[in-house]
């Protein structure tokens, strides 16, 4: 046998061997990144113009018709004025209505979205009945006065992948306090 | 000769990221109205630093509140803290590099410090201070 005919075949093996394991690597990654978090926010247009003043929330948090109302609102978006260009808001509008909690079948935008009832459509998603509970045991001296922490809405203090769509039990960090378990 | 002049002129106002801010604020400027009065450095800063009633929770307000009073430093805003880069373009090249960033943050802020729009002058005025910082 020739050299270069062993070096054809060790090529087709390791062929044969290697990519069946980097694509079940990747669809098992992307398996457990869709049951256990929201769809990954994906448009620089969202993240430069919403980002700023906090992080780019992943639409897949709150229903079609949340986003909805928050647009609408935008010249008294939390008592901050947050407007918008007409371009930069028709693009954005139409990202967060498609890829709202209810046109989303990652596992916790369904979650959000069975502690809704029919009709709610609320403006801040710490009032979420799913995130409320997901949060109860948390005292307030871990998140309301701990001042790196501040508020419930500011998710990526404490699950630092949040903006990835990640908020896995196992990946937060509370400042100040470290890993939570329950 | 004239052309190669230019051109070495263009390139050293790229590479420089103090002259792109200076640049950005002064095309902004420029486009103001002709008779706006010309720019103070020093009403910006009192613009800047001045306190203007506002709704509750932020009964009173100012740039300085989320931007800081020294611009060099970076800031935080008030309700979320996220932080706030420096607006000093000599620490942050970024700041006030891009004219369409500049007019949308001087629309938004303007109506929550202040209760409105700012006017050209104040505008200009606010510009030229902070380009100097």
């Amino acid at each position: 046998m020739n050299k270069s005919l062993i070096m054809t075949a060790a090529t087709v093996l390791a062929t044969v061997l290697i990519i069946p394991v980097v694509f079940s690597d990747d669809d098992r990654h992307a398996a457990r990144q869709h049951s256990l978090g929201v769809a990954p926010v994906v448009l620089d247009a969202y993240k430069n113009e919403c980002s700023s003043c906090h992080m780019a929330y992943p639409p897949g948090l709150l229903p079609a018709s949340s986003w909805q109302k928050i647009m609408t609102g935008l010249d008294a978006h939390f008592s901050d004025n947050a407007e918008l260009d007409s371009e930069s808001y028709k693009i954005i509008s139409d990202f967060l209505l498609s890829n709202s909690a209810d046109n989303s079948d990652y596992r916790r935008s369904r979650k959000i979205m069975r502690s809704l009832n029919t009709g709610d459509a609320p403006l801040r998603i710490s009032e979420l009945p799913y995130i409320k509970r997901e949060h109860h045991e948390l005292p307030d001296k871990m998140i309301k006065f701990n001042p790196k922490v501040n508020s419930l809405a500011n998710c990526i203090a404490c699950h630092t992948d949040a903006e990835k769509g990640l908020f896995n039990e196992h990946q937060v960090n509370i400042p100040g306090y470290g890993r939570w378990d329950d | 000769m004239k052309l190669i002049n230019a051109t070495i002129w263009l390139l050293a106002i790229s590479a420089t990221p103090a002259l792109a801010a200076t640049n950005a604020a002064d095309q902004l400027i420029s486009s103001y109205p002709a008779d706006t009065p010309a720019a103070d450095a020093g009403k910006g800063q009192a613009l800047w630093n001045q306190k203007f009633p506002g709704k509750a929770p932020f009964g009173e307000r100012s740039c300085q509140m989320c931007h800081n009073s020294n611009l060099k430093q970076p800031g935080e805003h008030i309700r979320t803290r996220k932080l706030i880069k420096p607006l000093a373009p000599s620490v942050n090249p970024q700041s006030l590099s891009d004219i369409k960033k500049i007019s949308k943050w001087l629309k938004r802020n303007c109506k929550w410090t202040i209760g409105r729009e700012c006017s050209a002058e104040e505008k200009t005025h606010l510009l030229s201070f902070i380009k100097q910082q």
